[in-house]
This record gives structure tokens, sequence and C-alpha cells, in this order.
């Protein structure tokens, strides 16, 4: 288990890392999610050892390994970048951790194979990386993090540098082959997508701050603030001020009810957050907000629809499924479900998050 | 800077600190004494203040030679730094003559300053050097010996094809990294040649190009090898740089004081003018900071 | 602006090519419109690249005929072909400020001085860049270098095309929904014919009118994104497009039923093939979860909740078979699986099926 307690990192004047606390189980997956520059990379590097916490400490079992180098520590990296020996086969790559740590040949053997064996490496054994695809090479980098046996194994966008389908075969692999290790994993991307396909537990990070860390799912369900739901949705979040009037939500002409569930809520500015495919152009049953928007452009991918509207300066787009064809330059009314409101506070915070399918 | 610390590295660096006490800074604090007090020999000393100072900065000796170390350095600079990064544009970037390129650039900078000094004296003679004799033949009157053109026109040519190698080979590491879509960018933008070397392979190789500027600049501004094997300073003093003159008086008249003063001083003008060089080469093209507050 | 005509094109990188497969692009024979947004989607090695450098002229194809509104173009340099170019990582001119920049391509071809500053602030309007625009290039973000190298193209009105070869990589996810739309939009506007390589579905499938599928150098399918999802005319477009992609299994077809393994499938029609490589595709999202004990058992082995949807990944015969579920949705007891009669595709050899086959 790794445990950080107030890690900061200051580099210069610069805070690269803002007080970050979180505690990491064995056997998890764990997804740092934030845009590029957000302090991804600089939290992998001080939970590895490569670099020294400005303050705070880590402890890894329960002792602290501030100071310790990396040598010493038991972790494997895997980054964007495919890096292996290229003089080497892929079966030496994959042994070479083992060989410096003295393994016999008979264990290397056994290791090395099932390590193949679950990366799909198998035929490729003999070759040298030069000769692989760049899939292949990044499983052999994979498959010699893994075979490490690491008790933390860190993945710095391993599959950015990939092609979009093998990634997509990639992500739902490396959950399994995880859960079968039992090592920490921590796992950085940019991409909202991947972190729930992987699953585990999410921490979105943002300007050096974590900002929330929880199971993936409830981080998607109930981001604690406006700043981590933004980070965590794709396509973006569609987000809207609102006044809260007595018993209504009030934007420009347009009103709706406000919620019962938060019905105590006092008078004042508010936030509402609605997620793409909650924007509706047809209205729904229950209470709805009604915006009158004009179309801006229109992207159709065959099973889905992105519609992009204009409202009164405000930029949101709808997912529809299926085809939607809609002109640019039309007005059109769309609708926000009340049901599907994340509702945020002047401070940002969540308020309200909606409650439907919160079970798994 | 902040890696974990690991205190056996430490030990490891011991030695080298010790050659560099040992080497660099004992000599420096001897020169350094020497420079304030003067001997009679018998190894008795007297304090001498700033008076060797004050003698050094105040000759026209030392003005005249730190005037010809100026020139020889702003001339072998305007002629290696360009024919260098000319000669490494013109070099392939692939196939099977960029070894034989480069290996060919590397050798002049194989052989050493005394050689270099010792093949271009002997090439130079007009009774049995190739290029003394056939100039003469041409009916030029070529003279190292008693010209001061020809005696600081063959150093230049020396340096000059003993160290344009250096610059060449910087330059063109540099180039190879730009990536090929920046040249296929500025075709498809019509660029002419000038522009892409101005915009796309100047900027590129800005950073090479300021080491290149003073590796050349201190290592001709301590020339010393080349005149000295060639005419040892002559025509006249036509030749006599600083560190020629430094010799000469530590060595041929003793004047160890004044000798000791003026190679601190010595020191001391090329350590500021890299400063300066450095300071101003990596300004040059670079904007101020600007708040950037939105990130 | 140009209409680009691909007259029975291909290219080996061989200089003597003995069989197909010594072709890193196929015979291919087609013309892109005036004026058309077209995306190239294949995977890395499939071609797509190659046709491009066809296009821009860095290549010379080894047979057949490039044509610019009917003009042959194929052994003309890039230069000349009046194009622009937009790569995988922003080329901007470090030195110069953004303004510079986009003036650049207007000055090297002598374009009189008020023209080149009306056009050039046009040009920083649209792009959103007014802010900037007197900065040094090169402290922009990503995004906005892109968008400078994009300019680039668009200041001169008269280009014949602009290519995109993978130009959101390194942008990102959230920078790229602002990007895209902006292209979009700039395409609208302007009306330029852009070609866009990618192996990403969404950027291809959002951006284009028409999308031209890549395999093995092959191109197996060209067209509007419904067609790609609808009727994938190749096993290999409905894996690759669409995510999760298509389920395939393998199977006989026996008139107008399906029968993988002891499993009986009913079909929409009639067909009448015999081959031995028959298989039945249908997208995840035409298959339903029910108790209906009538449906086709299936072994669950996972749910993955992705937020939007879930992925309900199973087992029929063997065979791994995916199914989506809309948000709130959830898997019922003893689930069996049903298909969409109407949306099962049926392919022999790879091909689609089609009416009266």
């Amino acid at each position: 288990m790794l445990e950080l307690k107030n890690i900061s990192k200051k580099v210069g004047n610069a805070l690269h890392i803002s007080d970050v606390s979180m505690s990491l189980e064995k056997g998890s997956v764990n997804v740092l999610l934030g845009p590029t520059l957000s302090g991804k990379t600089s939290l992998m590097r001080l939970m590895a050892g490569l670099d020294r916490p400005t303050s705070g400490s880590i402890l890894m079992n329960g002792s602290n390994v501030v100071g310790m180098p990396v040598q010493k520590r038991n972790v494997a990296m895997v980054y964007q970048q495919f890096i292996n020996y290229p003089a080497m086969t892929v079966y030496e790559n994959i042994a070479s951790p083992m060989r410096v740590a003295g393994v016999d040949q008979a264990t290397i053997d056994r290791r090395v194979n099932e390590a193949a064996d679950l990366m799909k490496l198998t035929p490729y054994l003999d070759r040298t990386p030069a000769n692989l695809s760049g899939g292949q090479q990044q499983r052999t980098a994979l498959a010699r993090a893994l075979v490490k046996n690491a008790e933390l194994v860190l993945l710095d966008e391993p599959l950015a540098n990939l092609d979009y389908k093998l990634r997509e075969e990639l992500r739902v692999e490396l959950p399994k082959i995880f859960a079968e290790t039992g090592a920490v994993f921590v796992y950085a991307t940019t991409e909202p997508q991947e972190a729930l396909l992987l699953g585990g537990k999410t921490a979105t990070l943002c300007e050096g701050r974590v900002t929330q860390f929880d199971r993936t799912i409830d981080v998607y369900n109930h981001p604690s603030d406006l700043l981590t739901a933004q980070t965590f949705s794709d396509p973006p979040m569609n987000v809207l001020p609102v006044t809260k009037v007595g018993n209504e939500f009030v934007f420009e002409t347009s009103r709706v009810d406000v919620p019962t569930n938060v019905s105590g809520l006092a008078d004042g500015n508010y936030k509402i957050g609605v997620r793409p495919h909650h924007m509706l152009l047809e209205e729904p049953k229950g209470h709805s907000m009604k915006l009158d928007c004009v179309v801006s452009t229109t992207e159709i991918t065959g099973s889905e629809s992105f519609i992009h509207l204009q409202s009164r300066g405000a930029h949101m787009v709808a997912l529809m499924h299926g085809v939607h064809r809609v002109e640019i330059g039309d007005a059109i009314p769309a609708y926000l479900e009340q049901k599907s409101f994340f509702i945020f506070d002047h401070h940002e915070n969540l308020v309200s998050a909606p409650t439907f399918d919160s079970q798994n | 800077m902040d890696k974990p610390y690991n205190n056996k590295a430490w030990f490891l660096v011991v030695p080298v600190f010790a050659l560099v006490a040992l080497s660099a800074i004992i000599p420096i604090m001897t020169v350094v004494n020497y420079s304030f007090q003067d001997t009679f020999g018998n190894n008795q000393f007297f304090w001498a203040g700033t008076e060797w100072f004050q003698d050094v900065l105040s000759s026209d000796r030392f003005w005249d030679a730190l005037g010809r170390n100026f020139m020889f350095s702003v001339i072998i600079l305007s002629i290696e730094i360009p024919l260098g990064i000319g000669i490494a544009l013109t070099m392939p970037k692939k196939g099977i003559w960029v070894p034989v390129c480069l290996v060919t650039m590397a050798l002049p900078l194989l052989i050493p300053w005394n050689v270099v000094g010792t093949i271009w004296q002997i090439f130079g003679r007009a009774d049995i050097g190739l290029l003394g004799y056939s100039l003469d033949q041409l009916g030029v009157n070529y003279n190292y010996a008693s010209n001061i053109f020809d005696a600081w026109a063959t150093i230049i040519l020396m340096d000059v094809w003993h160290w344009t190698s250096l610059v060449v080979l910087l330059c063109y590491a540099g180039l190879v990294s730009i990536p090929e879509a920046y040249y296929q960018a500025a075709k498809i933008d019509g660029a002419s040649r000038w522009s892409v070397f101005r915009y796309i392979q100047l900027p590129k190789i800005r950073g090479v190009l300021i080491i290149a500027f003073l590796l050349r600049f201190m290592d001709s501004f301590m020339i010393y090898t080349e005149p000295f094997v060639l005419t040892g300073g002559g025509p006249g003093n036509s030749t006599t740089f600083m560190s020629i003159d430094l010799v000469k008086q530590a060595i041929g008249q003793f004047d160890l004081g004044p000798a000791a003063a003026m190679s601190l001083v010595y020191q001391l003008i090329v350590l500021s003018v890299c400063y300066v060089f450095f300071t101003v080469m990596s300004n040059v093209g670079v904007d101020k900071p600007d708040a950037r507050v939105e990130d | 602006m140009a209409s680009i005509t691909l007259d029975r094109l291909a290219h080996s990188y061989d200089p003597n090519p003995k069989t197909d497969a010594d072709f890193a692009l196929k015979e291919i024979d087609y013309e892109w419109e005036d004026g058309g947004a077209y995306a190239l989607l294949g995977p890395s090695g499939c071609g797509k690249t190659t046709l491009l450098n066809i296009i821009s002229g860095l290549l010379v194809p080894s047979k057949g005929h490039i044509k610019f509104d009917g003009k042959d173009v194929t052994h003309l340099q890039p230069e000349e072909r009046n194009i622009a170019q937009v790569f995988q990582f922003p080329v901007i001119y470090d030195t110069m400020t953004v303004r510079q920049n986009l003036a650049f391509p207007l000055l090297n071809r002598r374009v009189p001085r008020d023209e080149i500053t009306k056009r050039v602030a046009d040009m920083i309007e649209v792009l959103d860049l007014a802010d900037k625009a007197d900065r040094k290039a090169r402290r922009l973000t990503a995004d906005e270098k892109q968008k400078i190298s994009l300019g680039r193209g668009l200041v001169r009105y008269d280009v014949n095309a602009i290519l995109f070869d993978e130009p959101l990589t390194v942008i990102d996810p959230h920078m790229k929904w602002q990007l895209r739309t902006k292209l979009k939009d700039l395409h609208r506007q302007l009306g330029h014919t852009m070609i866009y390589v990618t192996h990403d579905q969404t950027e291809a499938l959002t951006f284009a009118d028409k999308v031209v599928v890549m395999y093995e150098g092959e191109v197996v399918q060209i067209g509007t994104p419904e067609e790609l999802f609808d009727e994938p005319a190749h096993t290999f477009v409905g894996y690759f497009i669409g995510s999760p992609g298509m389920n395939v299994l393998p199977c006989q077809i026996n008139g107008k039923t399906a029968e993988i393994g002891s499993t009986k499938i009913e079909l929409a029609r009639e067909y009448n093939i015999s081959g031995s490589n028959i298989e039945l595709g249908i997208r995840p999202e035409f298959v339903s979860l029910s108790s209906d004990r009538a449906g086709i058992p299936v072994q669950i082995d996972a749910v993955e909740n992705i937020g939007r949807f879930k992925i309900v990944r199973a087992n029929l015969e063997g065979h791994s078979i995916n199914a989506v579920l809309k948000e709130g949705e959830s898997v019922p007891a003893d689930p069996t699986f049903k298909f969409a009669t109407d949306r099962i595709n049926v392919y022999e050899n790879s091909h689609l099926v089609r009416a009266g086959g």
C-alpha cells in the first residue's frame, strides 16, 4: 500500500504539486486524470522516487520512503514513448529486470512465457523491437514492467501513441492483467473515456491539485466540484450560470423549477452542469429548462450526432443517438432535463448530482 | 538538484575535487601571490601592492597585444562561423556520403596545434613548401617571415583550416535534428531557400551556434602555438599576441610579477567577454516572458 | 479550390512490384468533389499516409495519375500544387509573431502589402487569436499553434486543397472538441476542399462528409458516416468504426435463418449463399437484453459502466459478443440477447452480401 501525505513539490517558485494526500491499495488500479501539465507526470515521479517532495511524506507499506533512491524501491514504469532495449530480443527485453535481480533461468523462462502469453507476444519473442509494430513494442514494455513483480507499477499515458482501435483493445485487457498481479497500479491519462474503461479509482488533477479521489464511477457521477466535473467529461459538460429566485432557477428568460431535493437552497447564483447526452432537442416529460438556441455546427458519426448550439453567449453541445439532421443557423429550442442537473454553488462546489443510475 | 540523497555519490566526487584543487586552484593562487609581490631571487618576496597591475595596464605593449587579440578573434569568428554554417548546409543529411563527410570534417581536429603550425610553416616556405613555392612561381611575393600581412593571413588560414570543422560538426548536428515537416511546410508556404535558412534553420541551430561561438572565441583569444611556431611573434611584434607576450615576459625576461598580473588580467578579460557573449546571444530573439495570466 | 481525381492510382515502395502484396497502396479510382470534406481513416500501415503524400506531391505514384480540376499534377512538386498542409506536430516559425507567421506565405507570393495586412487581420479574427496576434508564436499552446499552421493555409484564398495529417494528436481531449468544431466551422465558411488523415474514428466521422476507410493498402469503403455505421461493406469497417466495434460471428446461412453453432437467428430476408466463410455482423447498439426465454442464450462475462452507457461483454457459443446498455438501464436476471433483425448484415469472405446475393 502506498500512502502520500500532504505532498508538495516546488520547482523554483512554481508549485508543481500542491498538498496531495492519497492512499493507494494493493492490487488496485488508480487513474490520474487531467489535462497536459496538470501534474500527472510530476506526481508519478514523486511516487517512483525519481524526485523528492518539497514537503510531505510518502509511505510504502507503512515505512517512509522519502529519500530512498529509486533503485532500492520496487518500482516499474512505462512511458508514453515505447522504451525497449533496441539490441535485445523481445524475450531478453522482458527478462532484463529478472537478469539484473539474479533470478534463475528456469524461473525467468517461466515468467517470460507467462507474460508473453498475457500480452499476446509469444510469436514475437525472437524479434528485436525494431521489427515490431508500435502496439507490440508497447506490450513488450508493459510485459517487462509486469514480470518485475514490482510493488508499484506506474504507467504514464502508455497508450497515447497507439492507434485508436489498439488502444481500445488494450484498455479492455489491461484491467484484467492488473487484477491478477496484486501490485499498486497508477495510470495517467488525459482521456475521461480511458479512465472509465479502466475502472478502479480515479484522481482528477488540475494545476497540481487532486480535486477528487474516489471510485472512478463515483467521481464521474458525483464530481465534488465544477472543475472535476469538467475534467471528467468528454464531450465537455454544458455549464449554465443561473440565479435561484424563490422556487425557480433563472437563466435570462428561461426558468425551471428547483428540484425538490434541493428546495432548501438559499437564493443566489448557481451553476448548472448538464452532460451533452442529457441535453435534448425534444421536450421531455418531466421538468426541464427550455433554451432558445441557434445551431452552430453539427457532427454526425453515424451512430450519434453532436449538435453544437449557441444560446445567449453560452456554447452548448447536445449528443443525440442516431442521425439527427438540423440546419446550421436554425433557431431551435433545447431542453435541459431537471433530473439530470449537476448543481454547483457560487464556490463551484457540488450541491446536488443526478440520482439515477447510482448503483454500479 | 533535489533528487533523493545518496551520500556515497559524494565520495566518488572527492578525487575530482582533489585534482581540480591541485591542478587549478593552487597554481592560480601562486599566480595571484606573484602578482602582488616582487622578488629578487633567493625566495625573498616584497609586497608590491597593485604596482604590477598599474604597470601592465599603463603599458603600450599590453594594449597593443590586446588589440591584436581582439582583431584576430573577430576575423576568425567572422570567417569560421559563416563558413562552418555554409559547409554544414551543403552536407548530405542521409546516405552513404554522411560518414565520409563526417570523417573528412573531423580529420583536422585530430591534429595537434604545434603540428598544424609546423605543417603550415613548411607548406608556406618559398623554397621547399608547396604553397610558398607555387605562389612564388606565380609571381606573388609571399613571405610570412617579413611581411606582416602574409604572417597574419597564414595564421588565420591555419586556424580556419584547423577549426572550421568544429563549427561544421556542431551546426550539422543541429541541422539534422530539424524534423522534415518544417521543410515541407516551408515549401508549401512558398518560402525561398534564404527564408528557409533565416526562419527555420537558423533559429533551430541557435543553441549549438552559441556553443560554437563561445568555443571558437575562447580558443582564438588564447592563440599561442601557431604564431609561436610560425614566426615566434614576428615579424617585429606584429603577431605577438597576449599569450606570446606573457611567455616572453615570464620566461624570456623573467619578470614574474608583471607576467602574473598580466595573466590575471588576461583571464579576467576572457571570462568577462565570454559572459557578455553568452548573455547577449542567449537573449537575442527571446521575447520577454509575458504575464501569462490565463494559464 | 479544386476537385481531386485519383485516376487508377497505386503505389509500391518496391521498384519492381510482383504481387498485389507489394503495393502499399492498391489501385484506387475516385473523384473528390470541389469543396468537400474527406477523411482517410485506418490503422497505422494501412496506406493512408502514402495516399496523402501522393496528393501533396511528396511521392510520385508508381501507377496512375492525380488531377486537380482535371489538370494532371502527378509530377508536380508540392510547392507547385498550391496546397496547404497541417502536420501531426505544429509547425510554426519560432522567431515570428502570430501575425508574421500568417503573413509569411503571402509575402513569399508577393501579394501587395495592404492586401496582406487585410487578409491576415481577417484570419486572426476567424481563428480567435486577436489577443495573441503580436506574440511570438513559440509561446503559444499546442492547439493555438495548430490553428496558426492551419491559418497559413487559409490566408491563401486560392489553395486547391488543405491536407491534415493527424492534426489533433498532441491536443488535449478538451481542446480537441473546440479545434474540431472550429475546423468544421471554417470549412463551412470558406469552402476549401479538405482531406483529413487519421486513425481516430470520432475525428474522421465528425469531420468528413465522406470517409475513406483503408485497410492493408486497400480502400475497403467510401461512404458517409451513416453508411459506414449502418452498412459496413467489409467486416473490417464494422470492427473499426464504432466503439465497441461490430460483433462479427461465424455462421451458416440456411435461407432466412443464420445458425451460429446450435443457435438459430432469424434474418430479415433470404440469402442464397453457400460459401464456407460466412459471417453475421450486428452492432452492439442493436443487441438488446431481456429475460425472454426465447432469446439468444449467452453467458455474461462482464459489465463495464463507462458513464454514458454500459458495455455488456458476453459469450455466445464460444464467440465473444458485446451489447450496449443505455445509462440507467440495468442487466436483467438470467439475460438473453435479442438482435434487431433489420440491422443484421451478412458477410461472405469479409465482404457484405447485398440484396439479391
